[in-house]
């Protein structure tokens, strides 16, 4: 399980963790897991589709709505966490570990300046 | 009231009947030498088996457990819950209308024709619309069936390929993005200002030579009217797009202003909700939607028409959008509507209107300060509470919807709209007496109190049913959807 504090983010909610310069894990923050409420149902993207950033790549169904999480880079999906699909509770109880979504291998060059650290997050998400 | 537990199947014992059966008169035959293998039952059928009086109390109970229009309140926001005059069911019982088919020669069914006819020429009054189709079996093909009308006329005018995106406020019902999806467009979501109300600025900044449309709800999920509506209409028109009413809160406008008016392009009407025909497990729907002249063309077939005393089924379109439904939408739901306008008429519609909207504006006062209200301006038919006071001690808004059902309420509209915390949207309509919405508004006060006094009977909620709380987490990640053994 990777430690928060070594994570970027998005506004959107979405976690980056960069395992090497053109390889990322991506999953979404315990601020969104606790947002949703129990979540029932993952729809995953499929292995080698295209991550286009800023476009959603797959949904997370809780009890109460619907969300979209969209892609923070661009690349080829290289693995998919298919485990949500039958325990989708993960996301709630492990955002930053087991409940990871998809791994990325990026096509463009990771700019994480346009991202924040898990300080910056958490000041962002007090003052929503 | 009695308690229901028992599935039927846990019911059943060997041998025991509620019916006779004929004697059989047919030669036995052997079925797997006509039928496919794999298409022939090797287990007999678990078919419950349960004696008449078993059978009459199962079903008696259950319908003692169901909740509709005529067992109480049923304030479920933007559903227009409203009662359903019995009238209409008389009307669309008559022989004429329920015993004929739709492939019958029009010649023997003018009268249903006229019906029909009268309909649309009626809802072009209530929209100020050039045209409509009573075909869309409800809303959601309503919004799906006004936007392929969007796309014909922007692949007529050549941009199609170009005009791919619909914006969506993001209060709008999810039916909105959803028709927009299946109809093949993107969505892109314009965030409410402050006021609740569709940011002028917002628009402007997400229209461009990709914009298809708008599709907008006017009043609003909030139950605010979009006061900006005529200038949205001009500034989405000079970009080139067109405007979608959802008027799935046409309940709240009724004689009093038209979409027509407010300058949208298409609108889809909801027959069973503003214009009181069963719905909610009680349906069909009904969806008709109605279009300006120059959209005419692309409006599915067939339409009905009038030509001298005599109507007629045109199809006769060729730049049609083309069926949309079979024969000719819910024809037993419009004849209710038909029905319900005819009786109204123009000022008892307008009455509808004056007093859902005084009604929501009197439960809103009666509430304010016991509930925050996020939107502090007068409200249509509809208002929106927040239970973040009550979050603070420790109670949601979903204890809260769940301890209204003890106090014999159906419970609000919650969690949405998406853009209030903690919502609980409250919608009492027209038909509701003074002395209704008090009880109502005592037991939401009383629950207020509970909050700060008794919280823990909030998290039981509700107490007093046949069934207590549900684990809905459970049900949705392991549903069940068939009884085994």
């Amino acid at each position: 399980m990777a430690e928060k504090e070594t994570l970027y983010f998005t506004k959107e909610h979405e976690w980056i963790e960069i395992v090497n310069e053109d390889y990322v894990r991506i999953g979404i923050s315990d601020y969104a897991v606790e947002q949703l409420g129990d979540v029932v149902f993952v729809d995953l993207p499929a292995l080698n589709d295209e991550m286009e950033k800023e476009d959603e790549f797959a949904t997370v169904e809780s009890v109460k709505s619907s969300s979209e999480i969209y892609g923070p880079v661009t690349g080829k999906i290289a693995k998919v966490n298919d485990a949500l699909e039958d325990e989708p509770e993960k996301l709630n109880e492990s955002p930053f570990g087991e409940g990871w979504i998809v791994e990325v291998q990026t096509t463009e060059a990771l700019d994480t300046s346009e991202w924040m650290d898990a300080d910056a997050y958490d000041t962002y998400v007090s003052g929503l | 009231m009695m308690k229901e537990t028992k599935l039927i199947f846990e019911q059943s014992k060997t041998g025991r009947q509620a019916y006779s059966l004929p004697e059989n008169d047919v030669e036995m035959y052997d079925l797997s030498a006509e039928l496919p293998e794999h298409l022939s039952r090797k287990a007999a059928a678990e078919l419950p088996e349960v004696s008449e009086l078993q059978l009459m109390r199962h079903y008696t109970a259950l319908a003692n457990n169901n909740f509709g229009i005529e067992t109480g309140f049923y304030p479920l926001g933007s559903c227009t819950m409203k009662y359903n005059p019995k009238v209409n069911e008389d009307i669309a019982r008559l022989d004429g209308f329920a015993n004929i088919h739709p492939l019958q020669n029009p010649e023997t069914t003018q009268g249903a024709l006229q019906l029909m006819y009268g309909l649309q020429e009626d809802l072009k009054q209530v929209t100020g619309m050039d045209e409509i189709s009573l075909q869309p079996a409800a809303g959601a093909q309503g919004e799906w069936a006004g936007l392929l009308v969007f796309k014909a006329y922007h692949e007529q005018n050549g941009d199609g390929q170009t005009r791919k995106t619909i914006l969506v406020p993001d209060s709008a019902h999810g039916t909105n993005p959803a028709s927009a999806a299946v109809a093949g467009y993107d969505v892109v979501e314009i965030k409410s200002n402050e006021n609740g109300t569709v940011g002028v600025e917002a628009l402007k900044a997400a229209l461009g030579p990709d914009t298809a449309g708008l599709m907008l709800t006017n009043p609003n999920t909030l139950g605010l009217f979009e006061v900006d509506i005529v200038e949205i209409a001009e500034i989405v028109h000079e970009a080139g797009g067109l405007l979608y009413y959802d008027g799935a809160n046409a309940n709240a406008i009724l004689g009093k202003s038209t979409p027509g008016e407010m300058g949208f392009d298409v609108v889809h009407l909801n027959l069973h909700k503003s214009f009181s025909t069963p719905h909610g497990g009680g349906g069909p729907g009904s969806g008709p939607i109605g279009v300006k002249s120059f959209l005419s063309p692309f409006l599915p077939v067939p339409r009905i028409e009038k030509d001298g005393d005599h109507y007629l089924l045109n199809s006769d379109y060729p730049l049609s959008i083309g069926r949309v439904k079979g024969y000719f939408g819910n024809f037993g739901v419009n004849v209710r509507a038909y029905a319900y306008i005819r009786s109204m008429g123009a000022e008892g519609l307008q009455q509808v209107s004056e007093d859902a909207v005084l009604h929501a504006n009197y439960l809103k006062a009666r509430l304010t300060d016991y509930y925050d209200t996020p939107y502090k301006q007068h409200c249509k038919h509809e208002f929106v509470l927040s239970g973040l006071r009550q979050k603070k001690q420790g109670v949601r808004t979903l204890d809260i919807a769940k301890r209204l059902l003890d106090y014999g309420f159906y419970a609000p509209t919650v969690y949405f709209p998406l853009i209030v915390e903690e919502c609980l949207m409250i919608e009492p309509t027209e038909t509701e007496s003074k002395e209704m919405l008090d009880e109502f508004a005592d037991a939401m006060i009383t629950i207020a109190k509970e909050v700060e006094e008794q919280p823990e009977v909030l998290h039981e909620a509700p107490i007093s049913k046949a069934v207590r709380r549900l684990d809905e987490v459970t049900a949705a990640r392991k549903p069940k959807v068939i009884y085994q053994r």
